[in-house]
């Protein structure tokens, strides 16, 4: 199985989510209104935010489950994700962005460099600083950092404000090419139905901390 | 009337070396200190960001007094350094540093904390994610990132440092050569008949080196808006 299996229960002040999905296909959506939860559903994969019970598999890989003990810090849990707003490292250019996971692992240059540069048309941003770059640029990069951190799953939350309805519509076909083209499962929150289904996702439904295939 | 003497030259050198050295000796604490106020919460937090704070408005003979009780040679920590490892700083230059260091310390930790704050943790959190463990997101992300404020800290703590007068004097005296740094010098000199024109020239040094501290403090801060605008 490698795909995303989760069951968490969690109390943040007011917001109570009690969520249970799982997931094989390449490409997961998690659709619902804003505030329903999909995103805090991101950060307890990620290891941002901790269940207060559950059990959280990505890939093959158990990387939380309160009945056994286990709960990987964010940095083993081989997460590529992004950011709603890309949140690029603004003091290194884009070339020390998308080598940064590699080099923190104190790994040489990631083999499939090249090529994901190539698949996302980051070759003329290479040395431009994040401030020098549009929304969708941004984004774009943030998915390339993501993706050479060598990840077993790739979490996106989309671009949410107003702003972004053009960002969000340059990014799917870049999307599409990557599912194509990586082994690497997708789980994307989306506010709009329509526009996942153009990648082919298997939908989860969020409503109110609660989620329904 | 403007050129200065030997124990002028003397008083000048010496106010900036222990300003100097009370600056960088203070920046780990500062920045450790920053970090907990900034990044943990922990019972009795605000009585140590009271404790702090507490140089700024205890009267400095207070302070300088306190550091006699404490790290004097008869002093708790005190008999412990010059027992064990000869270590004396009461009335030598390195206790006048010591001085300035905790008098310096509330506005380096102030600056550094408040850049810390301005810190959008989610990039933390995308370092970690990127496999970056925490003192590793520490220094390639939040250490740059706060950068200008630590500067702007340190420069300010620095100034401080050289108007020192009430602690040091109180806890190190005003030994030429050893610990009569500018501040003490002018109150000496104050003492002393035709005194007045060395007071006059070591209050412009005084001023010059101040304002030039602060120009530099106020110019890093505003660096740090401009990175943080963009």
């Amino acid at each position: 199985m490698s795909g995303f299996a989760f069951q968490a229960r969690l109390g943040l002040g007011d917001f109570r989510l009690d969520a249970e999905f799982a997931a094989d296909a390449p490409v997961v959506a998690l659709v619902g209104p804003s505030g329903s939860g999909k995103t805090t559903i991101l950060r307890l994969m990620a290891g941002i935010l901790k269940p207060d019970a559950g059990r959280i598999v990505l890939g093959d890989r158990v990387v939380f489950d309160s009945a056994k003990g286990i709960d990987l810090p964010a940095r083993r849990r081989a997460v590529g994700l992004v950011f709603q707003d890309g949140l690029l490292f603004p003091h290194m250019s884009v070339r020390q962005n998308l080598l940064y996971g590699a080099w923190v692992r104190r790994k040489g240059r990631p083999a499939g460099f090249e090529r994901l540069v190539g698949l996302l048309e980051l070759a003329p941003l290479l040395d431009r600083a994040p401030h020098r770059l549009s929304g969708g640029e941004r984004q774009r990069v943030a998915i390339g950092r993501a993706l050479l951190s060598d990840p077993d799953v790739l979490l996106m939350d989309e671009p949410v404000t107003a702003i972004d309805q053009e960002k969000r519509a340059e990014i799917l076909p870049y999307l599409e090419t990557l599912t194509r083209e990586t082994a690497i499962p997708l789980l994307y929150v989306s506010h709009a139905r329509a526009e996942i289904e153009r990648l082919g996702a298997q939908i989860i439904h969020i409503e109110r901390g609660r989620a329904a295939a | 009337m403007m050129s200065l003497g030997l124990e002028e030259w003397q008083a000048i050198g010496l106010t900036l070396k222990v300003a100097t050295v009370a600056m960088l000796g203070s920046l780990p604490f500062a920045l450790g200190v920053a970090w907990l106020l900034s990044y943990r919460s922990f019972p009795g937090k605000i009585a140590v960001e009271a404790l702090i704070s507490l140089p700024l408005v205890l009267p400095p003979v207070v302070t300088g007094y306190a550091l006699l009780i404490v790290l004097g040679r008869h002093g708790v920590i005190g008999r412990f350094l010059d027992q064990q490892l000869g270590i004396v700083l009461a009335f030598r230059w390195t206790g006048a540093a010591v001085a300035a260091g905790v008098m310096g310390f509330p506005f380096m930790v102030r600056g550094i904390r408040l850049s810390f704050d301005a810190i959008d943790r989610d990039l933390e959190w995308a370092a970690a994610t990127l496999g970056a463990p925490g003192w590793l997101v520490f220094v390639t992300v939040t250490l740059p990132l706060a950068l200008p404020g630590v500067l702007s800290g340190a420069v300010l703590a620095f100034g401080r440092a050289l108007g020192e007068f009430g602690a040091t004097i109180t806890f190190v005296s005003s030994i030429p050569g050893e610990t009569r740094t500018i501040a003490s010098s002018i109150y000496a000199l104050l003492q002393t008949p035709a005194g007045d024109s060395a007071v006059l020239r070591l209050c412009l040094v005084s001023v010059a080196l101040s304002f030039t501290a602060l120009i530099l403090s106020e110019a890093l801060i505003r660096a740090g808006r401009r990175r943080s605008l963009r």
